[in-house]
């Protein structure tokens, strides 16, 4: 069984620590804004996108309809 | 140049003597004769020879011989035969025209090529035919030369013109000689003659531009310079000087000006991709604030959002590596290919871009159109079927069955990195998908044109515009977020809430937020939280209410700073913020300042203009607050091709697996083994074709629409010129 809170954490971890922590560590340069901004725009977009691919999963309303060849193998594949 | 004309000239007193020459030698032929013209030509000459024998075939007594005179020359062998007829025509006969063919060809001082002249010589008796015949030799370009009667000076012409040809031989041998060696010399220091042609070219173009000043001693430039970079300029100015040992200085001064500056945005190699393409729409105006810094990454992403999936996302990461790894190879840089340059110069773009489509694909769980079960499903099919017994019967008798979460055990918690890779056997795939990608198109465009309006705030900061902060930002965001930011909290708030135990009843987003704007309720929609119904309400009041502070807010505070139609009241800015200021820098978050209308408006204006500034002002909110209000509704909209072009690209990569690859996996013999590989061709190949070249110039293409339509026009100008740096332009090289 999946839990929902382990990956939350998880990744809201590692997406702060991409746009909130390591701009802090940039070193001093004329490109150190550009790469703040790219840090920050990335962790952004690439948190919102996977929060809102877990989301949608997390209650489903309907679920999968599986042709019956698929049920009869996967149902002893994948347990 | 001397040398080759006194060349010229000598060679051509050599032809001419040569020339006569021959004329006296053929003509001696004919004369020493001392039978007339009339007998025929000497036998053995290969030339063709050509008599007129005008009297029939009579000889013509000897003693006639002594009275004509004669005429000699030569001609073009292509005016032969019209000369002799025209000669018979004009002299009806009373001349005796002999042809021959110069022995060896010489060269036409016209056109220079060699050819066989005729020489021609003419017998003729009285002084009128004698002047006749010379106005058409005129005529006819011929050469005349003198034909000496006796046949004594004839040898003693022929003797004295052999010794001056021997001479003037061995003058030419000399002058082509010491021409030569000219020549070489020459030749040796002529690249570089070149180059200080050109340099001196390029300067004096460029000090044309300059203009004369009053003493009229000096050359006065005007230029553009950023400040940043002004002590610079003074030192390379004094070095220059100092260089080229000059007693005057060259000096930079600052001087005011109402034009507005140029936009210089600095950008390394890596940076210059994406401004380029922020360019290709509009350059910033003077100060504004660049959205290049954030393209770099929105960009690659919301195209990634297009074209996820690994396999295709990886090649693609792969050839832009490639050729950014190599990109200082001399093969690569000078490609004159137009569509290969331009893939080279967008090359980091193409790695951010494959970069993020990786990511995507691995969340979308596509790879070539497969998914990878990197976590176990969160579907449980053996719970469910030994829910319902599906026996084997059962499942032979049903093709199709679904999974019911509502059964413990079945659905056993989200997916935790992406989609779930059972999606991608059901049958129902798109059912779910189409619902996620819609969404998700809503959230990130909201998202997105959100940020757009939030950048606008640096613009009006920068630009000391504050009243623009309360009276167009606060309306534009409350329009946004009571609205569509409402829609979002309206989707996150359902995924959360509702789960399949409700699912029967689960509320339509749709229809309620059709509702929210027509004030009307739908019973069999039920509300989603309670107290639904006066919340929206109040947002949509809000919202409604926040257009005409937009619509007046702006132009209403302007007209009251002016105070009205007084003059002496009027605020007048210096125009001196309108200047050299610091220029923006395109790395950091941008603090601009826009030299706007209101700047150069507010400055010294009559009444009258003021008025017409007003109405000016006026009407340029409303067309603002129409734009905004109508394209919050339609941008939105505009964001699903996110959803409609991720799906296309997913379906033409399922396409290519099932009806390309998948045939080649069918035959499991040795066989089948060999048909794989031109299966597996092909594969590659339409992989290649379709979807990474036309899918990926396709959602590259629409990315960039967002971009240019969506995200910018909440926020940005773009009305700007760019700063042409001073160079020496290579067009003055040649």
């Amino acid at each position: 069984a999946h839990s929902f809170a382990l990956p939350l954490v998880l990744f809201s971890a590692f997406w702060g620590l991409v746009g909130i922590a390591a701009p802090w560590f940039v070193p001093k340069g004329p490109n150190r804004g550009v790469i703040i901004t790219m840090l920050v725009t990335t962790a952004v977009c690439c948190y919102l996108f996977w929060l809102i691919a877990i989301l949608a999963q997390a209650n489903p309303l309907f679920g999968p309809q599986l042709k019956n060849e698929t049920i009869w193998y996967v149902r002893f594949l994948w347990e | 140049r001397e040398v080759s004309r006194n060349r010229a000239s000598l060679c051509g007193r050599l032809r001419d003597l040569r020339q006569y020459l021959h004329v006296l030698r053929e003509g001696q032929r004919f004369t020493s004769l001392p039978v007339g013209p009339g007998v025929p030509a000497p036998p053995g000459s290969a030339a063709t020879c050509l008599t007129v024998q005008p009297w029939g075939g009579l000889p013509i007594p000897a003693l006639l011989l002594c009275l004509c005179s004669f005429v000699a020359g030569v001609i073009h062998p292509w005016r032969v035969t019209a000369f002799e007829r025209l000669l018979w025509r004009a002299c009806r006969g009373y001349l005796v025209a002999s042809f021959v063919e110069m022995p060896e060809p010489m060269e036409d001082p016209a056109t220079g090529e060699s050819i066989t002249w005729v020489i021609f010589l003419i017998s003729y008796w009285g002084e009128q035919i004698g002047q006749k015949i010379r106005k058409i030799l005129d005529c006819f370009h011929c050469q005349v030369y003198a034909y000496p009667e006796s046949e004594a000076s004839r040898t003693e012409a022929i003797t004295r013109l052999h010794g001056q040809i021997q001479e003037l031989s061995v003058t030419l041998e000399e002058t082509e000689k010491y021409l030569a060696e000219v020549l070489d010399k020459v030749a040796q220091v002529l690249p570089t003659w070149r180059v200080q042609v050109q340099k001196m070219k390029a300067i004096y173009l460029v000090l044309n531009q300059c203009s004369f000043d009053v003493t009229k001693k000096c050359l006065i430039a005007e230029v553009w310079c950023p400040v940043r970079d002004l002590t610079q300029v003074q030192d390379a100015l004094r070095q220059g000087s100092y260089q080229s040992g000059s007693s005057v200085e060259c000096f930079v001064q600052r001087v005011p000006t109402s034009e507005s500056p140029p936009t210089l945005i600095r950008t390394n190699k890596f940076t210059a991709g994406f401004q380029s393409i922020v360019d290709a729409y509009g350059v910033a105006s003077y100060q504004e604030v660049n959205p290049a810094p954030y393209a770099i990454i929105t960009f690659p992403f919301i195209f990634a959002i297009m074209f996820g999936d690994v396999g295709h996302g990886l090649l693609m990461f792969l050839f832009a590596l490639w050729m950014v790894l190599y990109e200082d190879s001399p093969r690569l840089r000078q490609g004159t290919n137009e569509i290969w340059l331009t893939f080279f110069e967008g090359r980091y773009l193409i790695l951010l871009m494959g970069a993020f489509s990786i990511y995507t694909g691995f969340i979308y769980n596509e790879c070539f159109s497969k998914a990878t079960v990197i976590f176990p499903s969160a579907w449980s099919v053996a719970t469910m079927a030994n829910h319902s017994s599906w026996s084997a019967a059962y499942l032979a008798t049903h093709p199709s069955l679904t999974l019911d979460p509502n059964v413990t055990g079945v659905f056993r918690g989200p997916y935790p990195f992406g989609i779930d890779p059972i999606w991608s056997l059901a049958t129902n795939h798109l059912n779910f998908l189409n619902s996620f990608k819609m969404k998700m198109s809503v959230v990130l465009g909201i998202v997105h044109m959100g940020f757009g309006v939030v950048l606008g705030v640096f613009n009006h900061v920068h630009f000391q515009q504050r009243h623009r902060l309360v009276l167009e930002f606060l309306p534009e965001m409350i329009f946004l977020l009571a609205l569509f930011g409402y829609l979002v909290f309206l989707i996150f708030y359902k995924w959360i809430k509702f789960s399949a135990a409700d699912s029967m009843v689960a509320p339509s987003i749709l229809i309620h937020f059709i509702d929210m704007f027509l004030f009307t309720s739908n019973a069999e929609n039920l509300p989603l939280y309670p107290g639904q119904v006066p919340v929206q309400v109040v947002l949509v009041v809000l919202a409604l209410a926040s257009v005409p502070i937009l619509l007046l807010g702006t132009p209403l505070y302007q007209w009251c700073r002016q105070g009205g139609l007084t003059v002496g009241a009027v605020p007048v800015q210096p125009l001196a913020t309108g200047d050299q200021e610091p220029l923006l820098e395109g790395q950091e978050a941008g603090n601009s300042v826009n030299a706007t209308t209101e700047d150069v408006e507010s400055g010294g204006h009559s009444p009258d203009a003021k008025h017409l500034d007003f109405a000016e002002i006026f009407m340029h909110q409303a067309i603002h607050t129409i734009e905004y209000c109508l394209g919050c509704v339609s941008n939105t909209a505009s964001y699903l091709r996110l959803w409609a072009l991720s799906l296309a690209h997913a379906q033409l990569s399922e396409v290519l697996w099932t009806m390309v690859m998948r045939n080649g996996f069918v035959g499991l013999s040795y066989v089948g083994g060999v048909v794989l590989v031109p299966v597996f061709a092909a594969f590659a190949v339409l992989t290649v074709a379709i979807l990474l070249v036309m899918e990926g110039l396709s959602a590259f293409l629409h990315a960039l629409r967002l971009h240019w339509v969506e995200f910018q026009n909440k926020f940005y100008v773009g009305a700007g010129y760019k700063l042409c740096p001073f160079a020496f332009a290579p067009d003055t090289w040649e």
